[in-house]
């Protein structure tokens, strides 16, 4: 093993506290659904809270959707669609950029309460989800009078009232990535943000109103997994957008059966981060550390397997647990922060419940020794060395910061290795040879591919699965696809 | 342009059922009164002809109810064979270059021209007049033709390099979903069968069929057409059977990637569509289509069968 300089730990330096200022925000108590252009309360009168999961602190009561609730706003965008769906396409792209330019100008307050209400590090949700989401309206907001050049020798239509189920890793983005293409392109929506992670979705909702989209356009509902299947069992919808785990995609796929409804899932991941012996190693530790750790691997495309080519495994092991080492876990709102709060209560509980398999099984587990806060959800940055393809860490999809790693001496044995699960949502491959990154990179089954790079996302470039990891694109032209038809 | 006219001026002498028809023997063909060699139908797995390994068959029967020859009937074990066979395949055909898969699939254009009369026969003693059989056998060679000279063109259309806002090499292009199952058209047993098969396998998949259970014959001549045109083993598989037996093992194998379905049974379809789920199998329902049509040959269709894949690198010394 080559000669390499250890880092010292054993020091009194500390970073300063460098928080983000919350007292700009502005929260209501309590939020209703958004239906037909206005904030209504929910037709049963139940609310739900929706806590700050880095201090169990409550945030505000939310309306609980009911069968009711989605029936009234399917009405109200089947009622949008007959005039949106006749809007002049150029009317309609300026309506989306107004929504794209007025989310940049709050980008500052709606980045704290992504934080807050989802427990991400403020950095992440400032650099990264708010301006993204801006972008995906920008970028879609471009295509609704450009839809004849894009796919050649058909006549594109829009489809009708789409129904939106989105995740809680990243609400407002994902928010974004349904909406902005739904209503460019002529659709009317009716979306539900996650239980944990409402504010931004319904903040998003106050932007719309405020942008003088029509009344019916987008509708937003929130709730739980009922109020889920209210949307996809709802005859006025005839397309049914989906991210969130695999389980739930196979649900909602077989409760639509025999419609006449179309689909797109976007699912779990299992990903393989491939690490050959000729890849700058340190550039490829921070790309293991940033697959796996980025919004605490609460992220579908995370690096959560990583393979290490035999010759540089120690090498490679030992530099990731210094990297770890320096990593700091706690308060979402500290510009330091690198770790922030696991989302919930429940998903702190399976992830514990999976380091306590991964134990059981054999595989060595190592954390770094990093101060965790007392109150709310925390959980440390996690290795699991020795792994064997069939542990279950390796297996099934976690949703948090653990990382099992593996090694393999040949390309063929790591490709073979990668591409054995049954998701195939993304892959990482770093190595400084191009052939080797052209091969690896087209026989992993997966649908992104990061070469010597890692998390990128781009409302261009699009996103989407292989196999169990889902069906249909996300971003740039192809994501186009799902919300037209062909003719 | 020779053989047409061939065919054209021994127009009385096509026999209005198969030669293989015992009974019915065309004497005006067999002036000699011997007797005939009988084909027997199997089924085409692995680029081999086995029988159905359950030793089933049953009768295939011309309109008129009369008993042309005995189909093997498939069994699950056959399709889960083919299924191996097909997966075996996928690594070295979606390898293939896109030229060469366009060659092949002119080769078999060529092999089909040369063997026209046979599947005029088969479907004239299936019972279609034989105007439409001719139609149907020419219109299957032209969409051979067609498909072959989008092997390497369709990569083009449905590429894209994504300006991303940032300093990253970003692209998109089509891969082969992998093993599909192809429930082949009940009528339209030709053209509707080529039609499914053809533009699967030359965007790189590889796929299990299941012919028409009425009119089977050219399904089985066409794998004859396919092993002589450098096809290799387990691209195309072709199984001969019921639907009902076979379709839930289709939509249910979790080796399977994707199912064409291209009847026209609402319960089969809603069938078909939860038992997908099981590995989120890509569902295609392609009923109720005139397989005839110009329209039923477009580019559109290979994408069915493509997953779009995203790669990202960053750009920099």
């Amino acid at each position: 093993m080559p000669k390499v300089n250890t880092l010292n730990f054993n020091t009194d330096w500390q970073y300063a506290e460098a928080p983000e200022s919350s007292d700009h925000v502005q929260l209501e108590s309590r939020y209703g659904h958004f239906i037909n252009g206005k904030f209504v309360a929910p037709a049963n009168g139940r609310y739900f809270k929706t806590i700050n999961p880095a201090n169990e602190a409550k945030l505000a009561d939310i309306a609980s959707g009911s069968a009711a609730d989605v029936d009234k706003a399917v009405r109200a965008a089947k009622k949008g669609y007959k005039t949106w769906s006749r809007t002049p396409a150029k009317e309609r792209a300026k309506y989306v950029y107004r929504i794209a330019r007025m989310l940049q100008e709050r980008s500052r307050e709606f980045a704290v309460i992504e934080s807050m209400d989802g427990g991400k590090p403020i950095r992440e949700s400032k650099n990264i989800d708010i301006p993204l989401a801006a972008a995906h309206f920008f970028y879609y907001a471009g295509w609704a009078d450009k839809l004849d050049y894009a796919f050649p020798n058909r006549r594109a239509s829009s489809i009708g009232v789409a129904g939106q189920i989105i995740p809680w890793n990243f609400p407002l983005l994902m928010a974004a990535w349904k909406i902005a293409p739904a209503i460019a392109t002529g659709n009317t929506v009716v979306l539900k943000p996650a239980e944990t992670t409402p504010l931004t979705a319904l903040m998003l909702a106050k932007v719309i109103q405020e942008s003088g989209l029509p009344d019916g356009v987008v509708n937003i509902i929130t709730g739980a997994g009922k109020t889920g299947s209210a949307i996809v069992n709802h005859p006025g919808i005839q397309k049914i957008a989906f991210t969130g785990s695999t389980e739930v995609g196979k649900i909602i796929q077989k409760a639509i059966a025999g419609t006449n409804k179309r689909y797109t899932l976007e699912l779990g991941g299992k990903a393989a981060n491939i690490i050959f012996e000729d890849a700058a190693i340190d550039q490829a530790v921070e790309g293991i550390i940033n697959g796996i750790f980025f919004n605490q691997g609460h992220v579908c495309c995370a690096g959560s397997r990583l393979f290490i080519q035999e010759s540089v495994a120690d090498l490679v092991i030992r530099k990731l647990k210094d990297r770890m080492e320096t990593l700091i876990v706690g308060d979402p709102l500290d510009k330091n922060t690198d770790i922030g709060a696991i989302n919930s209560k429940d998903q702190l509980d399976k992830i514990k419940y999976y380091l306590k398999i991964g134990v059981n099984e054999g595989a060595e587990m190592y954390q770094p020794s990093c101060r965790i806060p007392q109150k709310g959800y925390w959980c440390r940055p996690t290795l699991f060395l020795n792994c064997a393809q069939s542990h279950r860490i390796v297996q099934e999809e976690i949703f948090g910061p653990v990382l099992a790693v593996q090694t393999f001496r040949t390309v063929d044995e790591g490709i073979e290795k990668a591409n054995n699960t049954p998701y195939g949502l993304s892959g990482g491959v770093w190595t400084d040879k191009g052939s080797k990154i052209f091969k690896v990179s087209s026989k992993l089954r997966a649908g992104v591919i990061w070469a010597n790079t890692y998390n990128k996302f781009d409302p261009s470039s699009p996103f989407g699965g292989y196999k169990e990891s889902g069906m249909g694109r996300e971003g740039g032209l192809h994501g186009l696809m799902p919300y037209l038809e062909l003719n | 342009m020779k053989t047409k006219t061939k065919i054209a001026s021994r127009k009385s002498q096509i026999p209005r059922v198969l030669v293989n028809l015992p009974e019915a023997s065309d004497e005006r063909l067999d002036l000699d009164k011997r007797i005939k060699v009988l084909k027997t139908y199997k089924i085409y797995i692995d680029g081999k002809f086995p029988r159905s390994e359950s030793g089933r068959y049953y009768k295939l029967k011309d309109s008129k109810g009369n008993h042309i020859t005995n189909m093997s009937r498939a069994s699950r074990k056959d399709f889960r064979n083919a299924v191996v066979a097909a997966r075996n395949a996928v690594s070295s055909w979606s390898d293939r270059t896109g030229f060469n898969r366009g060659q092949i699939i002119y080769r078999i254009a060529e092999m089909l021209e040369t063997r026209k009369a046979q599947f005029i026969w088969e479907l004239v003693s299936q019972g279609i007049s034989r105007e439409n059989s001719v139609n149907e056998v020419n219109t299957a060679i032209d969409r051979l033709v067609y498909y072959a000279g989008w092997a390497d063109k369709y990569q083009q259309i449905f590429s894209s390099v994504n300006p991303v806002n940032a300093s990253y090499f970003n692209f998109s292009v089509p891969e082969p979903t992998g093993v599909v199952g192809i429930i082949a058209p009940e009528e339209f047993s030709f053209i509707g069968l080529i039609s499914n098969i053809i533009p699967a396998i030359l965007g790189g998949n590889t796929c299990v069929v299941l012919a028409s259970e009425s009119m089977p014959l050219t399904a089985i001549s066409f794998a004859e057409v396919l092993q002589s045109s450098d096809v290799p083993a387990g691209v195309v598989n072709i199984l001969t059977g019921f639907e009902k037996e076979l379709v839930s093992h289709f939509s249910g194998h979790m080796d399977v990637n994707a199912i064409i379905y291209t009847r026209n049974d609402p319960a089969q379809i809603k069938a078909i569509q939860i038992s997908a789920t099981s590995n989120l199998k890509r569902i295609h329902i392609r009923k109720d289509q005139n397989w005839m049509s110009p329209e039923s040959q477009n580019p559109y269709i290979i994408l069915d069968n493509q997953e779009i894949k995203t790669i990202w690198h960053p750009i920099g010394f």
